[in-house]
């Protein structure tokens, strides 16, 4: 685990450059109060030795604390890494045995206790930290008033890329979520399926709406810059524990996270899909293991039987 | 790019420490105990009783069944008792115990190194003499060959797969083999590619062994139907259904033999065997085995009478290393931890090693985190984890359903999980369970 955390410096570094030296206080609270809440509860509750050095609920830390706006209040934090690892991990029975995606469950917690704060954005410090909107808000309405209207707010692609837009902590640099996800598909620790078909079906999604009506949908690489798109595919989805253990498995997974990002996207009533996508996901991991079986040996074989 | 088998496999450091230990024959000691059952199958019945003299090559066991194997002295002496011994598992089985007097061969063995090419026998003839010398195959298996080459009515043969891949790190008895023997050995690959009335023969070799390779793609360009594939290394290549998939990429289909797909497989020291025996009359009676270590002072390739004990063969390559922690009969991946050290050299000895401590520990087991990496090495693309989870709740029929008995023990899902889970422990319980209740199925 203690890999997937090297993977997020970048973006740990990109989050600070942006957002500025609060952006360390919540990447903070995030990870101490996840390991403190993981290590309490084995040594006081469960009586187990306490194997925080594994190093993941650091990993949890970080992704719930990218997850999140920068203006947050702190004790904020705390709670969310504390419903993460508390209700999103340990009562399933610790590691390996939850079946959300724990920063995604701490992340769903706040959103829902704490609207207001969690949708507090705030523009990178070039443009001074003042509260903006992301991207993704910007085109919330883009059907009604039409792209053109909007179109002078939006950032352009580079900003996009390198993660000069509003939006949470982590998740606005796509540069640095690539070059963590490379260094992740370099050492083998997650399969470069998932965040391919997860990205490839959204654009694809998205894609056919702006196919179809370019002057009301933004096009397939916004959405695929856009929002938590890139952090989810290479970073949440990606979770071992709460993803498919086939192959296969994990390509449907990835698609059906794709399409419900898009589809949340563009008929939901909020903007941003690809937390919900992916939780919703995980919870047909256990379908999707038992009706996707890997290949076998000689497959060929097996039909010609049947 | 050379051929492998295209999915699952592990890449395990090969640590063929022994690899440029030339074969040397390891002497005859005072006592050789000789199992009667060496083999897959039905242990052969004795016909020696306490008190008679035999000499080396001389019967002393016969088939009992269809599949059985006979078993021959491998020395000459004095039949001392017929008792227990233990195998490498620590199952007690009944052997043949022989005070050694000289080294006197039995009439017809002729132990010259002479080169005997020219195959005179027939099909018949040939498999009906690997049938008499005993012959097993010697990667480990221990099946009896002369099964092998009884082609089940309604399939035929085109193609002989010989196994020189040695994939198992630490082993170089193969190797060795087919450096040193490699003339003896292309004319055993003759005679079984002629048993088995194909007119191919490919010699499967890892690209390890490149000196192998080499010399052995010599060696066979005087014979029209045999060839040398290099293949990509990746264990467990020497399996059966792997090997067959890698040299001819034909897919043995599940719960089949290879010869479903026109194959069957051998093993280089196989072949070796099958050479003395038709060509020179000799039984399987000696063979090579690889004794290694990392903290053994000379790790070797010995040539050992059958019943001669493991302590006599470590003694040989300079006794046991003050940290050895486990002693393996066979390689790393595919071997048993054994626990006595006075048990017997059998005809499927490929290795004695000697594991430090470090290296003994099993990992303390923890939970399964779903990495997925079991599933993704597992050659037969099972699911070790559900597998194991399946055993550990004696759910015998969803193990079945989902394909425990495709499991050919290969044990890269444990070796690659990072929690240290004994997956395939708990995968051989099921197989077990599963064909006990085939079985009980079947008879009622
Ligand atoms: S399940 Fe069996 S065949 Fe598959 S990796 Fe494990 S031991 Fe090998
Ligand atoms: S390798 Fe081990 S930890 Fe990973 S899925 Fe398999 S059993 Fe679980």
């Amino acid at each position: 685990m203690w890999a997937v955390s090297i993977a997020l410096i970048p973006a740990f570094v990109a989050s600070v450059t942006f957002f500025g030296p609060r952006a360390l206080a919540v990447l903070a609270v995030g990870v101490l109060s996840c390991v403190l809440t993981e290590a309490f509860i084995q040594a006081f509750m469960l009586k187990k030795p306490v194997s925080v050095s594994d190093g993941s609920a650091v990993v949890t830390g970080l992704l719930l604390a990218f997850n999140i706006p920068v203006s947050i209040p702190l004790w904020m934090v705390a709670v969310g890494g504390f419903v993460a690892i508390g209700i999103g991990k340990m009562a399933f029975g610790g590691i390996g045995n939850n079946p959300f995606n724990p920063a995604l469950v701490g992340r769903a917690f706040m959103t829902t206790s704490f609207a207001a704060p969690m949708t507090n954005w705030r523009l990178p410090l070039v443009f001074d930290g003042s509260t903006g909107a992301t991207p993704l808000g910007i085109i919330e309405n883009a059907a009604s008033t039409g792209m053109s209207a909007i179109q002078s707010e939006l950032p352009g692609y580079f900003d996009m890329f390198i993660g000069n837009i509003g939006g949470s902590l982590g998740e606005t640099s796509a540069l640095a979520i690539l070059l963590g996800g490379i260094f992740l598909i370099a050492r083998g620790l997650i399969d470069w399926r998932t965040p391919v078909f997860f990205l490839g079906s959204l654009a694809a999604f998205t894609g056919i709406f702006w196919g179809i009506a370019p002057e009301s949908y933004a096009d397939p690489l916004f959405h695929v810059l856009a929002g938590g798109a890139m952090l989810g595919a290479w970073f949440m989805a990606t979770d071992m524990t709460t993803s498919p253990m086939s192959r296969n498995g994990r390509i449907v997974f990835a698609v059906g996270a794709g399409l419900l990002t898009g589809v949340i996207r563009l008929f939901g009533a909020f903007p941003g899909g690809v937390s919900y996508a992916i939780l919703i996901m995980n919870a047909l991991v256990p379908a999707i293991d038992s009706h996707i079986r890997p290949k076998r040996f000689a497959q060929g074989a097996l039909h010609e039987k049947a | 790019m050379s051929k492998t088998f295209p999915m699952g496999g592990i890449h395990p450091p090969d640590t063929k420490i022994s690899a440029a230990a030339p074969i040397t024959p390891l002497a005859i000691p005072a006592e050789v105990v000789i199992p009667l059952g060496q083999h897959i199958g039905a242990p052969a019945e004795a016909i020696v009783k306490a008190g008679d003299k035999v000499k080396a090559g001389q019967l002393i066991a016969e088939t009992a069944g269809f599949i059985s194997a006979n078993i021959h002295s491998s020395v000459s002496g004095t039949v001392k008792k017929i008792d227990d011994v233990a195998d490498p598992c620590g199952y007690s089985k009944k052997a043949v115990y022989i005070t050694v007097e000289g080294d006197e061969w039995a009439e017809g063995i002729d132990r010259s190194s002479t080169l005997k090419k020219e195959i005179t026998l027939d099909r018949e003839a040939i498999v009906e003499k690997i049938k008499a010398g005993g012959i097993v195959g010697m990667g480990g298996a221990s099946f009896p060959t002369n099964v092998k080459y009884m082609i089940p009515e309604g399939k035929t043969a085109d193609t002989l797969v010989i196994n020189g891949v040695e994939c198992e790190p630490y082993l170089t008895a193969d190797h060795r083999l087919m450096l040193e023997y490699a003339d003896e050995m292309l004319v055993g690959v003759e005679i079984l590619r002629v048993a088995l009335g194909v007119e191919k023969a490919v010699i499967g070799i890892e690209e390890n062994k490149p000196d192998a390779i080499k010399l052995l793609t010599e060696k066979s360009a005087e014979y029209a139907g045999i060839t040398v594939e290099s293949l990509h290394m990746q264990y467990p290549q020497g399996a059966e259904k792997q090997l067959i998939k890698a040299c001819t990429g034909r897919e043995v289909p599940s719960g089949k033999l290879p010869i479903e797909v026109g194959c069957a497989v051998n093993n280089v020291g196989t072949a070796y065997a099958v050479y003395q025996m038709v060509q020179k009359n000799q039984p399987l009676v000696e063979r090579v085995v690889t004794v290694t270590g990392k903290q053994v002072s000379k790790p070797s390739n010995f040539l050992v009478r059958i019943g001669t004990s493991y302590a006599a063969c470590i003694e040989a390559a300079g006794g046991l290393p003050e940290d050895t922690g486990k002693v393996i009969s066979g390689g790393p991946m595919m071997g048993m931890a054994v626990a006595d050290l006075s048990i017997p050299v059998a005809k499927g000895t490929s290795g004695i090693l000697m594991l430090p401590k470090a290296e003994s520990v099993r990992p303390e087991v923890e939970h399964c985190i779903r990495c997925g990496a079991c599933v993704s090495v597992c050659p037969m693309g099972l699911e070790p984890y559900l597998l194991e989870k399946f055993a550990r709740a004696d759910k015998w029929d969803q193990a079945e359903q989902r394909a425990a008995t495709d499991c050919m023990e290969c044990g890269c899902c444990s070796y690659a999980c990072p929690s240290g889970r004994p997956l395939l422990d708990y995968i051989r319980i099921a197989k077990g369970e599963i064909n006990n209740r085939r079985r009980a199925r079947a008879s009622q």
